[in-house]
């Protein structure tokens, strides 16, 4: 397929404008100055994220993201900056001075990854695009042929609820604890 | 739609959060880029979901899978930060050295 028939087609237009939404806010995410704006940023690189997985109809796994990471986890992310008292506003000394090594790493992972994909799956085109996956059949995938990492990941996360707790708590003296006691 | 263009995206989206965890002195910073990386992997599923098409919906399931164990490791990620900070006034990745010989 060349240039100009993988323009022609409507669906690449839309799949152009969520690839730059996404690289431009991944971008900003890991070289913002600022804290929060590269919390923000995360949020659009997710949305956009969801917008790919439209496209390639997984609905349900999109409107998943949609829920988790941009309805919680960027919502516990700002927490933890407001709490760790990251400084707000720019801060010159959020990055570290050396940062010549680290482009270099993720410039050379970044094309050994796609020299890889480039050589493996040149001229594949996905299918079925517009038909909507099932929802029912991620359902019974879930509780049929996946239900023991279904109940592993569920135990994970009451272990990850029970944990954060644990540990985030804040620990008591035992004269503090004996005091609360009486109280 | 071929499916390259989404595993270069991936891959790109994945470098940018590798140079993020490499290059950022905050943690909460160096979790926003490791989000960044999951994100990657997620698409990655889902466009080799779409290119096989298999029966399950392999692809989108396991991607299910990930998206709840990135919020599990944020939920303890982030009270371990909170732990570290309070204890040595700190979230900068720079100071944890306790362990260092």
């Amino acid at each position: 397929m060349n240039l100009g028939e993988w323009i022609s087609q409507p669906v690449n237009w839309v799949f152009a404008l969520l690839a730059l939404a996404s690289a431009y806010s991944g971008v900003r995410v890991v070289t913002s100055q600022n804290v929060i704006r590269a919390a923000l940023f995360l949020v659009g690189a997710l949305a956009s994220a969801a917008g790919l997985f439209l496209l390639l109809s997984a609905e349900f796994v999109a409107l998943t993201l949609v829920l988790i990471y941009i309805g919680a986890v960027i919502v516990l992310f700002l927490f933890g900056i407001m709490i760790t008292r990251a400084p707000l506003g720019r801060d010159i000394d959020l990055d570290h001075k050396r940062r010549a090594p680290a482009a270099i790493v993720s410039a050379v992972l970044f094309a050994v990854l796609s020299w890889a994909s480039i050589r493996a799956f040149t001229g594949r085109e996905v299918g079925g695009v517009g038909d909507a996956t099932d929802t029912g059949l991620i359902g019974e995938a879930l509780l049929g042929r996946f239900v023991v990492p279904f109940e592993v990941v569920s135990f994970l996360l009451l272990a990850a609820l029970i944990g954060g707790i644990t540990i985030a708590r804040k620990d008591l003296s035992p004269a503090e604890e004996e005091a609360r006691e009486t109280v | 739609m071929l499916v390259n263009q989404f595993l270069i995206l991936a891959a790109l989206l994945f470098s940018l959060g590798v140079y993020g965890v490499l290059v950022r002195r905050n943690a909460v910073m160096v979790l926003l880029a490791i989000e960044l990386m999951l994100n990657a992997v997620n698409i990655n599923l889902i466009a080799f979901e779409s290119l096989l098409q298999t029966e399950l919906a392999v692809g989108q399931v396991f991607s299910i899978f990930v998206i709840t164990v990135a919020a599990a490791e944020v939920g303890i990620g982030l009270a371990i930060v909170l732990m570290i900070f309070r204890n040595r006034r700190s979230a900068n990745v720079d100071d944890f050295n306790l362990m260092r010989l």
